[in-house]
């Protein structure tokens, strides 16, 4: 522990945000011999930008060769593999599709497969209607052919990221939750960083991964004065029972501003349509709006026309920092030892085991000095998920841990165990366990469940009922008591 | 991994489950109960109010003692049960059926039995369903979850709450709220009639004075860490009036906008289900698609009231008894059975079960209209033929309509292949 005279922690790279930028660079820097805090605002990681995405693992072809994005969606996607093998996270590799409705569209279409070839996209294919129908017979029958990127996946981008920061911590990160960046001073050759509830700590370097708000924590540190904007997406998700399910993630011929409205076989079963593509003004705006919903049952039936709002169980936004077209990852030019990670917008999820090692080369190359630690481990023993056992198995684990026999969400099936294992891992919210868990994510959205989380993390956390919250801050979910 | 076999599994031990598992038992048959919850007695458990058992026991009682008196019955009997024990799956078998079972206390077991009996209910429609827009804040519940946790949990999940559609749970909790101190803004309903009983409008919202927006439709949750308010705007010619939207100020949403039985195990295995109820399409003899299960209660369809499931259920029990006597010996069920005939949801009526009948005997049916009428004439018929009505008053689409119709009707037309159809229409003559 290297404490300085006045008992305030002393790091070497302090990451802000953790995200599924600030994730992967807290884990990337973890095998080596070095200090590292991870800081974050919200009371549980994943909590922005990364909680409400697509959860694509993106093909290569969107985006022209001359950005820096391109590159590393290429170089993240690939790592996929090796990252689900080490952490145990959900991913497929399922393909994508992008349908082409009109002939005009197959203009565009030819025009993103060059795109894709120039930038090393693996395997990518032209298809004929034939082909693409094939590949995918829930298709409209109105496609005239398409594109085919069998190395796109899917992956639950909360579960990566969640995997990611415990692989992160168990190799000596250390996470500060609730820890909202508030001030930023030079002492001497060290940043002095504040939160908001009055904790300190000093770090040589600071990365800005703070996604929407990299903007205000560049401004704290008196750097480049960049503005990030908000723009919104919004999503249905339908049952798992969804007869419009596809079997690759299928996507519209793209537009000018955004990669359209998709329809996505999750990981995890159910079906993801959307998301709508908005600029907006407030940057903690997620709400959702029944005229973007209404069109994004429209242009996902016209890919898929099985899409039902019959299977519909919820409807939720997310908000990407849009910036420029292209990442802007790099060091301040204003201030010292300040890497900006800012404006990552898709392709972000995919590159962002590329951004990780992005950043290290960058800090390498300033002067810090990176020695592997011999100890580091990369694998993660998998989170038990009942739901995935063989009767045989399960029997086993239930007669060593009972609670993995007492079922509480019916609709995902999973089991008080695994709950409270999500909260022991420190997921302490309705939110924090749903995601963690997917307890409440289901068809009944927590109709049946929530009051069984709510009294398992009190019992597990010592908190009161006036203490649970769904998300953190003032999300209480009770109000009194008889 | 455990296991045992009986004649017949029922799945969920609500009042459904309670009553076709003493029924069957009653029929000499031994029978598995299960049941996910850690007591029997299902959704009555948290229904402390009192208007159950008029029909059943003759005598106004609470939910809680409702499901007693059934539960020291299946006691009493010494049927075996499961309570805290999931059904993860229903398999068909060579010899009838395999239930996979999962519970702290016993682990994984393997139940194998000749049929089924589904009881397993319904669940909430909640706001993804109706694809209410707006933000995410704490303080949005089902009504039944508000339920819960006020009267078994002890917890008050708000103090000023509006209250989104009109279905029983919803009105029931209303009064609740008030009772346990919190303001109800208003009920809010998109329908121009309520969704609940006649008499829950009355002792729920009128004797409290909560304010009821019939042709209201629900734009927009509002709030960020927690409810803030609700935006609402009536409905007019069918269309939602945007410019006349408000917004009511609440910390709390409690949903009840309808009930959906729960049928995912039942379509694992097979069931075939309506595409209006999301119950299992049944025979007269309430069997499923699939031989040797049966369903009753509201996995079935959604009741009004409680007797009316038990009734239901007691008659799966019998059927389901019938069935283990005569499977595989036909001649040994004392009733030689022909193909029954369709029975067809008509004019005014959202649907009728069972969906098929046989005309040598008399068929229970179960109705919901799709719009009120004071007075009214429930009418079968065939091929265009009326060949059965009956006469009905003060029909309304919260309540459910239940009639018989009479053994050797259309004996005469038997040969015929023609589906019966049901419909009701206004009868403002009072002739015929």
């Amino acid at each position: 522990m290297d404490k300085t005279a006045n008992g305030i922690e002393s790091y070497d790279v302090a990451i802000i945000g953790a995200g599924v930028c600030g994730a992967s660079i807290a884990r990337t820097l973890s095998r080596y011999k070095i200090r590292v805090a991870l800081l974050e605002k919200e009371v549980d990681v994943s909590f922005g930008t990364s909680k409400a995405n697509s959860g694509i693992v993106h093909g290569g072809f969107h985006h022209p060769g001359k950005y820096l994005k391109s590159r590393l969606e290429i170089e993240g996607a690939a790592q996929f593999d090796r990252l689900r093998r080490e952490l145990g996270f959900p991913f497929t590799r399922c393909g994508i599709l992008v349908a082409a409705l009109h002939p005009d569209e197959m203009l565009a279409v030819e025009h993103l497969y060059r795109q894709g070839r120039e930038n090393g996209a693996p395997g990518i294919e032209l298809c004929s209607r034939e082909r693409i129908l094939e590949l995918e017979p829930k298709l409209s029958p109105e496609v005239i052919g398409g594109l085919y990127a069998p190395s796109g996946g899917i992956v639950e981008s909360y579960r990566f990221v969640f995997s990611m920061v415990e692989s992160a911590k168990k190799n000596g990160v250390e996470l500060f939750a609730s820890f909202q960046v508030s001030g930023a001073q030079r002492s001497g050759e060290e940043w002095v960083l504040q939160s908001a509830d009055g904790r300190t700590l000093r770090t040589r370097y600071a990365v800005n991964a703070a996604g929407l708000f990299a903007d205000e924590v560049s401004r704290c540190f008196g750097a480049e004065s960049f503005e990030i904007s908000a723009r919104k997406g919004e999503y249905f998700l339908l049952d798992r029972l969804a007869p419009c399910r596809p079997e690759r993630v299928v996507f519209p011929v793209p537009s000018s501003v955004s990669k359209g409205m998709l329809v996505i076989p999750t990981v995890e079963g159910t079906t993801l349509i959307g998301p709508t593509a908005d600029i907006v003004d407030d940057k903690t705006d997620v709400s959702t709006t029944a005229e973007k919903l209404a069109l994004i049952t429209a242009s996902a039936r016209s890919l898929v026309p099985s899409v039902s709002e019959r299977d519909v169980i919820t409807s939720f936004a997310g908000l990407r920092p849009v910036l420029g077209e292209d990442f802007y990852i790099d060091f301040s030019a204003k201030v010292p030892a300040l890497v900006h990670v800012a404006g990552i917008q898709s392709p972000g999820l995919t590159a962002s085991p590329a951004i990780g090692e992005y950043v290290k080369n960058l800090l390498l190359r300033d002067g810090l000095e990176l020695s592997e630690d011999s100890s580091w481990d990369p694998y993660l023993p998998s989170p038990v998920k009942v739901r995935a056992l063989a009767a045989a198995e399960r029997s086993r684990l239930i007669a060593e841990n009972p609670s993995y026999g007492n079922i509480v969400c019916r609709c995902e099936e999973i089991s008080e165990g695994e709950i409270v294992d999500a909260i022991r891992r420190g997921h302490t919210t309705l939110d924090g366990v749903k995601f963690y868990t997917r307890a409440q994510m289901g068809r009944c959205q927590g109709g049946f469940c929530s009051y069984k989380i709510i009294k398992l993390i009190m019992r597990e956390t010592g908190m009161t009922w006036d203490q649970v919250t769904k998300r953190g801050g003032s999300s209480f979910v009770l109000e009194g008591e008889l | 991994m455990n296991g045992f076999s009986c004649d017949a599994a029922v799945i969920g031990a609500g009042a459904a489950g309670m009553a076709a598992a003493l029924s069957l038992h009653e029929r000499g048959k031994s029978v598995m109960l299960v049941d996910r919850e850690e007591a029997m007695g299902g959704i009555l458990l948290q229904c402390i109010h009192n208007g159950f058992g008029l029909q059943h026991f003759g005598e106004e009682l609470t939910g809680p003692e409702f499901a007693s008196r059934f539960e020291q019955r299946v006691r009493a009997a010494g049927i075996p049960f499961r309570v805290g024990t999931t059904v993860l799956s229903l398999e068909r078998t060579d010899s009838g059926f395999a239930l996979g079972l999962s519970s702290s206390r016993r682990g994984y077991e393997l139940i194998e039995c000749r049929a089924v009996v589904l009881a397993m209910g319904s669940r909430e429609r909640n706001r993804g369903n109706i694809r209410i827009a707006g933000s995410r804040p704490a303080g949005v519940f089902t009504a039944g979850l508000a339920q819960r946790l006020l009267n078994i949990d002890g917890y008050v999940p708000g103090k000023k709450a509006v209250i989104i559609g009109s279905g029983d749970i919803g009105l029931i909790m209303a009064r609740r709220m008030t009772l346990s101190g919190a303001e109800v803004a208003a009920v809010v309903e998109i329908q121009s009639s309520p969704s609940g009983l006649t008499r829950n409008i009355a002792q729920c919202l009128n004797d409290f004075d909560i304010p009821l927006y019939l042709s209201h439709a629900t734009l927009r949750i509002l709030g960020r860490d927690r409810v803030t308010g609700v935006e609402i705007a009536p409905m007019e010619n069918g269309a939602v009036q945007t410019g006349k939207s408000f917004v009511i100020g609440c910390d709390t949403v409690l949903l009840s906008v309808g009930l959906v039985p729960e049928n995912e195990l039942s379509a694992r295995t097979g069931v075939a289900l309506s595409q209006v109820t999301n119950g299992p399409l049944v025979d007269s003899r309430l069997m499923t698609s699939v031989p040797g299960v049966f369903a009753a209660g509201n996995v079935l369809h959604i009741h009004d009231l409680v007797d009316r499931v038990a009734e239901e259920a007691i008659r799966a029990g019998k059927s389901c008894a019938d069935w283990l006597d005569s499977a595989g010996d036909p001649a040994s069920g004392g009733h030689e059975r022909g193909p029954e005939i369709p029975l067809r949801a008509g004019t005014n009526v959202r649907y009728a079960v069972p969906s098929s009948f046989d005309p040598s005997r008399a068929t229970r049916v179960s109705l919901r209209s799709l719009v009120p009428f004071e007075r009214a004439r429930l009418v079968l018929t065939r091929e265009g033929r009326e060949v059965w009505s009956r006469k009905l008053s003060w029909v309304t689409p919260g309540e459910m309509i239940a009639c018989d119709i009479p053994a050797g009707l259309s004996a005469g037309d038997a040969a015929g292949q023609g589906a019966c159809t049901v419909s009701l229409t206004g009868d403002e003559g009072g002739s015929n």
